[in-house]
């Protein structure tokens, strides 16, 4: 394969790397001025980086002729469909970051920039199919997410969060080579499709603790417990639009490369993972749903409905089948649209003098100050529990008879029973906003943009998004049919 | 034979000075024990004849990250009176680290004009090098294979420097008095002039 063939594989990431060296230019020469027209063009790229993906998701293509520079990259179907969540996530969070920001009069232009390149550097995590792509991919996505953490450097909480993030990341950096050192020391490779090669015959232990340590380190970037102590300080600490950012793109790129080490690198000894993953998922569920319930911080609370959504998808990944795959890749999809849409109603709430409500005491009778904000936030709520009529519960079905027709049937039992004790923490904020006497606190008037991102997350986890769930299904199947090397 | 030697004596060192750099109670004491460390880490790539990556350990770890490690160390709270205190003391240690390090530096001079060490390999045959030196054999991986992530890694630098730039740079406050000639013009006396009547034996409030 020829380096314009490559390069011609990994447009979007070209797209991407190219506008954001300009706009940091831009940012350089602009000053605070330039914040709002360079996020404006960075939503752009985004875009035009997604329209790039186009063919490879239209075609749903895998195979040799997907792999670039030497199978160091690979832009298969899987890879685009990751992608495209990414960018739509990212775009998302970048509409309502600067009036947020504009708040405390701290918006910067190399915000967008920053957020640019980590959204770059998630494009490498999904499409790596290379221990060494991996790592540099999530390299560059956690080095910015340190810095976009701590980006109000006056706040002290948020350069908490910038700390015990980084801190925390470079241990599971450290956690994840040296696993790595080890796969690469037995095997002799760091190409995934040379490891699968190596570990297809009987198991060293020296290959099994590579194996454990890589999926320890994974486990820290996507938050499943037990490497998920960052994840409440993190989100409570970083600025919200930061927080929502964190909730969606990077859990997107961290659960597609689990997916893909998980199921492709280690793909033929599924059983020295699997129960690891069970174990994980399992536990992920649990601590999410019990550690939410004594939360006040809305924060907080929606970071451990994130570690315990990662459990639900992690059940998925256990059952290590195509349809197993197929329905992470749905879940996911899902559970970006309701996160995104709590985050934003989140940052919604503030008062007239920009002071953020994020008690539960704050928003006590949101429903008679703010009817259509309540409401937005009641179908998510619900849509996150899983309850019938609304998108999320049609997400955690796929994912539990994809676990059923996997033979782990005590697992899919285990995850529906734990996943009532997550619905208390839900219907609690629904009663805290419809049913308790109101608080004095004022809700402020908030932006279009804000309201647009809302509407249509909430548009989507309703039962109209039921629609969707064709397309979703097909792209999702396309996806992990590529993670199976199936044509 | 003294390739051997050569192995174990460095080996050791570098293992003994990385115990002392977690157990020294002084940091100043610590980064100097990590050089140490470093330097017989480089010895042993010597001795496997990875000059080059010897020679980068030298360079960029003694050389600037070490550097860099003793300002960090400098910037904490240390009583440096206290150091100078056992400047006489400690100086026979000095010497000995001197000397060690000047020892190690023969020593592996010579084992490096000795050849380099066999290498025990799983089928007992090192793969053979190709006919070029091992900078070599590494551009050629560098910016060949690998071209696609030497370039990441570069945006990986350009994040670091931007994010330590965010965090940090506050907008400069002018060293020199600047002049701003419409301010001046638009000064007006009563903004500017407070006309007192101070009475006797009280102060005057501005």
């Amino acid at each position: 394969m020829d380096t314009a063939t490559s390069f011609a594989l990994i447009a979007p990431e070209l797209l991407l790397a190219v506008s954001s060296l300009l706009l940091v230019l831009a940012a350089a020469w602009g000053g605070d001025k330039a914040a709002r027209p360079v996020t404006i063009l960075a939503v752009s790229a985004l875009f035009g980086a997604g329209l790039l993906l186009w063919p490879v998701l239209h075609l749903g293509k895998v195979g040799p002729e997907t792999w670039a520079f030497g199978d160091l990259l690979r832009a298969d179907a899987f890879a685009g469909f990751a992608k495209a969540l990414i960018y739509l996530a990212a775009i998302g969070c970048l509409v309502v970051t600067p009036s947020w920001f504009d708040r405390m009069k701290a918006m910067k232009p190399e915000y967008p920039v920053l957020v640019l390149l980590a959204t770059l550097g998630m494009s490498l995590m999904v499409s790596a199919s290379d221990l060494l792509t991996l790592y540099l991919g999530l390299e560059l996505n956690s080095l910015a997410a340190y810095v976009l953490a701590a980006y109000l450097r006056n706040d002290s909480k948020s350069a908490e969060a910038g700390l015990k993030y980084f801190v925390l990341g470079a241990l599971a950096s450290g956690i994840l080579l040296y696993g790595m050192s080890l796969l690469y020391g037995f095997t002799g490779t760091t190409s995934f499709a040379g490891i699968r090669e190596a570990l297809s015959g009987e198991m060293s232990n020296g290959m099994l603790f590579g194996v454990i340590f890589v999926l320890a380190g994974l486990a820290f970037k996507i938050a499943a417990v037990p490497f998920h102590m960052w994840t409440p300080d993190v989100y409570e600490g970083a600025p919200t639009p930061v927080t929502t950012f964190f909730a969606t793109a990077p859990k997107v790129a961290a659960v597609a490369l689990t997916a893909r080490v998980a199921l492709d690198a280690f793909g033929g000894q599924v059983d020295a993972w699997r129960q690891v993953v069970i174990f994980a998922a399992l536990a992920s569920i649990v601590v999410g749903a019990l550690g939410a319930i004594g939360q006040n911080n809305l924060k907080r609370l929606l970071a451990y409905s994130s570690i315990n959504n990662v459990g639900f998808i992690l059940i998925g990944l256990a059952a290590a089948s195509v349809a197993g795959a197929s329905a992470m890749f749905v879940y996911l999809a899902i559970y970006v649209a309701m996160s995104l849409g709590s985050f934003v109603a989140l940052m919604m709430l503030h008062d007239e003098d920009g002071r953020a409500l994020e008690t539960f005491d704050d928003i006590a009778g949101l429903s008679t100050k703010r009817p259509a904000l309540a409401w937005c936030l009641l179908a998510l709520m619900f849509s996150l529990a899983g309850i019938p009529p609304l998108l999320g519960f049609w997400g955690k079905f796929v994912v539990f008879q994809a676990a059923v027709e996997a033979n782990l049937v005590a697992l899919a039992a285990i995850g529906i029973a734990a996943s009532v004790i997550g619905a208390f923490y839900y219907i609690k904020f629904i009663k805290v906003m419809f049913f308790d006497a109101a608080s004095p606190a004022t809700v402020a008037d908030s932006t279009r943009a804000h309201w647009a991102v809302l509407g249509i997350t909430t548009l989507i986890v309703s039962p109209l998004g039921y629609f969707l769930t064709r397309s979703f299904g097909d792209l999702g199947d396309k996806a992990a049919s590529a993670l199976f090397l199936l044509p | 034979m003294i390739q051997t030697i050569a192995f174990y004596l460095f080996a050791v060192l570098m293992i003994a000075s990385a115990v002392f750099v977690i157990t020294a109670r002084n940091p100043v004491h610590s980064v100097l024990w990590l050089i140490l460390a470093f330097f017989n880490a480089a010895g042993l790539m010597v001795l496997v004849g990875a000059e080059f990556i010897a020679m980068l350990l030298v360079i960029v770890y003694v050389g600037a990250v070490a550097v860099l490690f003793l300002f960090v160390v400098m910037m904490l709270d240390i009583d440096f009176a206290e150091l100078r205190a056992g400047f006489i003391k400690n100086f026979p240690l000095g010497i000995a680290i001197a000397m060690v390090l000047l020892a190690e530096l023969v020593l592996g001079i010579g084992a490096y004009q000795a050849g380099a060490l066999q290498l025990g390999t799983p089928d007992g045959l090192a793969a053979p090098m190709a006919d070029r030196s091992n900078i070599e054999s590494l551009g050629a991986l560098m910016y060949g294979r690998y071209l696609i992530l030497f370039e990441v890694a570069g945006m990986i630098l350009l994040v670091a420097m931007v994010g330590a730039i965010v965090l940090t740079h506050r907008p400069p406050k002018s060293a020199r008095a600047s002049q701003n000639i419409s301010r001046q013009v638009a000064r007006r006396p009563e903004d500017a002039v407070v006309m007192k009547q101070p009475t006797v034996g009280q102060g005057v409030e501005l």
